[in-house]
């Protein structure tokens, strides 16, 4: 199985335009959903997830030369996805705003806390998306999602102690964007 | 902002964005258009992929030595 693998990491990074591509599907088919879900943590709408899992894997291909196959296929994919999120983030930060129907196209029903009206929250997911899109990428992950700060520093390329500054950042600013709009957290 | 309020703040972004479904797969099979993308888009020629650093410090030294042509042997000194 190990030997399996190392065939098809070896192909993929060296092999033939052929070889390489049919290396590049059989990995595809082996991670594409944790590519997409973890793309989906982060954009929050399926459609746009299977666009950026798509780019994601264009840009794997392209990139094949530069993989290292020792430190694993997995973390590189997703260290992709999430520059590949980052960049569609940043593209889309003037015309983005977290839609309300978010919480309808997605599975998992949001908890909700009586106190807190469904005003605040939209207004709190307004103030979200106005962050600048590094910070929110972390804030998501490792607040909302609630992944591990290893993991998501490996998938930013950051440390771990600048994946808790950006999101502690991150809640400074979220609290004081709805301080002006006169919520008080 | 101190722990308390920090924890709030969580607590609020938790309510805000639900979680996804961490067992969401893509609705339909994606391959196809990775191999489409493969195909209609080579390999871009990195005319330039130098980061926007190295173009500002390349045209700060450019800027220098317009200004100060007697400081030319220095850089040559030291190159």
């Amino acid at each position: 199985m190990r030997n399996d693998t190392s065939n098809v990491l070896n192909a993929f990074r060296q092999g033939s335009p052929e070889a390489s591509e049919a290396a590049c599907e059989t990995l595809f088919r082996l991670h594409q959903r944790a590519v997409y879900g973890w793309i989906l943590r982060i954009v929050r709408n399926p459609a746009t997830a299977e666009e950026l899992t798509v780019e994601t894997f264009w840009r794997i291909y392209q990139a094949r030369a530069r993989f290292e196959p020792s430190r694993g296929f997995e973390g590189w994919a997703r260290r992709v996805a999430t520059h590949a999120a980052l960049d569609w983030l940043r593209s889309m930060r003037r015309e983005i705003e977290l839609p309300e129907d978010c919480s309808a196209e997605l599975a998992a029903p949001p908890i909700v806390d009586a106190a807190v009206s469904a005003e605040i929250r939209r207004k709190t997911a307004l103030a979200f998306s106005r962050l600048a899109p590094k910070l929110r990428i972390a804030a998501t992950l490792v607040v909302v999602e609630e992944q591990p700060h290893k993991e998501v520093a490996e998938a930013l390329g950051i440390s771990v102690a600048a994946v808790k500054l950006r999101v502690f950042r991150a809640l400074r600013l979220l609290r004081k964007d709805l301080q002006q709009q006169g919520i008080t957290p | 902002m101190n722990a308390h309020d920090e924890d709030r703040m969580k607590k609020l972004l938790q309510q805000a964005l639900p979680p996804v479904d961490s067992d969401a797969g893509p609705s339909r099979d994606l391959w196809p258009a990775v191999q489409r993308k493969m195909k209609s888009e080579p390999i871009a020629p990195p005319l330039f992929s130098c980061v926007w650093f190295d173009w500002a410090l390349l045209a700060a030294l450019v800027a220098f030595v317009a200004f100060l042509p007697q400081s030319i042997p220095v850089f040559l000194y030291y190159l």
